[in-house]
């Protein structure tokens, strides 16, 4: 997908920018951005690496895995097409987990592996079960509570008070999200019906 | 509405406190743990380094020539209509599509605005509550090797909408 697109960004910015006589600064923003790109990764290095190191302490000392146990009867609500005790559950929990405590690229080999497993318990072949549409719907909804990277960025490009935007996006993010579970148990009731 | 501004400083603090107290209280070796944790990150920026750099060049170019601007013209009787500003429509489009070249618009939007600035405050607030729809569908739909998606398009629309449209709400909020 980023292929054409980014193919088409370039391939039309440079054209826009000779059509509006802009080439000059065209080229200064190529070298810039590029320039750019590397001075944001290390602010990055810094606070991923702050947030991925007292994860791994959350890991260690269990509480993850405390958190992932107490979303086992959240998940008997939403995906009640899963039979109880059966591993669907265990990757469930784990990818929404990773999603919550801002560990995307952690949380999507587990998503697959519980799309997998969703698969095998789906009767319809080809077509979505409820249970898949249901835990993407809510994945996409987002789940992150801290977003750490937009942390990031703002501390990059000077702002005040980079973390000042948390609880305005925990709160949009849990609006989101519930938006998200609303419409799940909605379809599915509506899905039984037909 | 303020007090979300008072809960944004406690959040970090807080987490990193309980983490670290419930750590020693466990008597692990929470400075070990640490910055073996650490160096994952350090491999997350790595990995996205070469993407990053590709994507900021083609946003950088589309900057400076103008196009941004052109495209935000384009739609701004839309966008008004809807109260939503203009300069944003670009970034909600492709963030449907790429989280990385979702990124690289956020950084062209604090470069020219500021993240403090209006336009700032809310991208940061919709790029926390929304995920890459289109994107996320296929891959995981992909792996599953389901052909037929039903409602789930309809739903991850509808709770993107809905975090959009509570973003700028909250942001006039709140700031």
């Amino acid at each position: 997908m980023l292929n054409y697109l980014w193919g088409f960004m370039i391939i039309i910015g440079i054209i826009v920018g000779v059509l509006n006589g802009k080439i000059d600064a065209v080229s200064t923003a190529s070298i810039n951005s590029a320039k750019e790109a590397i001075t944001l990764c290390i602010t990055m290095l810094g606070v991923m690496s702050l947030w991925t190191g007292i994860m791994q302490v959350a890991k260690a000392t269990g509480i993850t895995d405390a958190f992932t146990k107490a979303l086992y009867p959240v998940l008997r609500l939403l995906f009640p097409d899963i039979p109880k005790g059966h591993v669907a559950n265990e990757y469930i929990a784990s990818n929404m987990i990773a999603n919550i405590l801002g560990l995307g690229w952690a949380a999507t080999p587990m998503g697959l592996k519980a799309m997998g497993e969703l698969q095998q318990l789906n009767k319809n072949g080809e077509t979505a079960s409820c249970d898949m549409c249901t835990f993407l719907i809510i994945n996409i909804s987002s789940l992150q509570l801290i977003p750490v990277n937009i942390i990031a960025y703002r501390s990059q490009y000077g702002s005040v008070s980079p973390t000042e935007i948390l609880g305005a996006a925990l709160l949009a993010t849990a609006i989101s999200t519930i938006a998200g579970v609303i419409f799940s148990i909605a379809a599915r009731k509506l899905s039984l019906l037909k | 509405m303020k007090f979300l501004l008072y809960i944004s400083d406690y959040i970090i603090p807080f987490v990193i406190f309980y983490i670290v107290g419930f750590g020693i209280l466990m008597k692990a070796p929470v400075f070990h743990e640490f910055t073996k944790g650490a160096e994952d990150g350090f491999k997350v920026v790595l990995n996205i380094m070469p993407t990053l750099i590709g994507l900021m060049v083609a946003i950088g170019i589309l900057r400076a020539s103008g196009t941004l601007d052109l495209l935000a013209d384009l739609v701004k009787p839309v966008t008004n209509f809807f109260k939503f500003p203009s300069e944003l429509v670009p970034l909600v489009t492709v963030k449907l599509f790429s989280s990385s070249a979702a990124t690289s618009l956020v950084l062209d939007i604090f470069k020219e605005y500021g993240p403090d600035s209006y336009l700032g405050r809310l991208t940061s607030i919709i790029m926390s509550c929304t995920e890459t729809v289109f994107y996320t569908m296929s891959v995981y739909f992909m792996t599953a090797k389901v052909k037929k998606t039903r409602y789930t398009l309809a739903g991850a629309l509808f709770a993107t909408f809905v975090g959009i449209i509570s973003s700028v709400i909250i942001t006039s909020l709140v700031f």
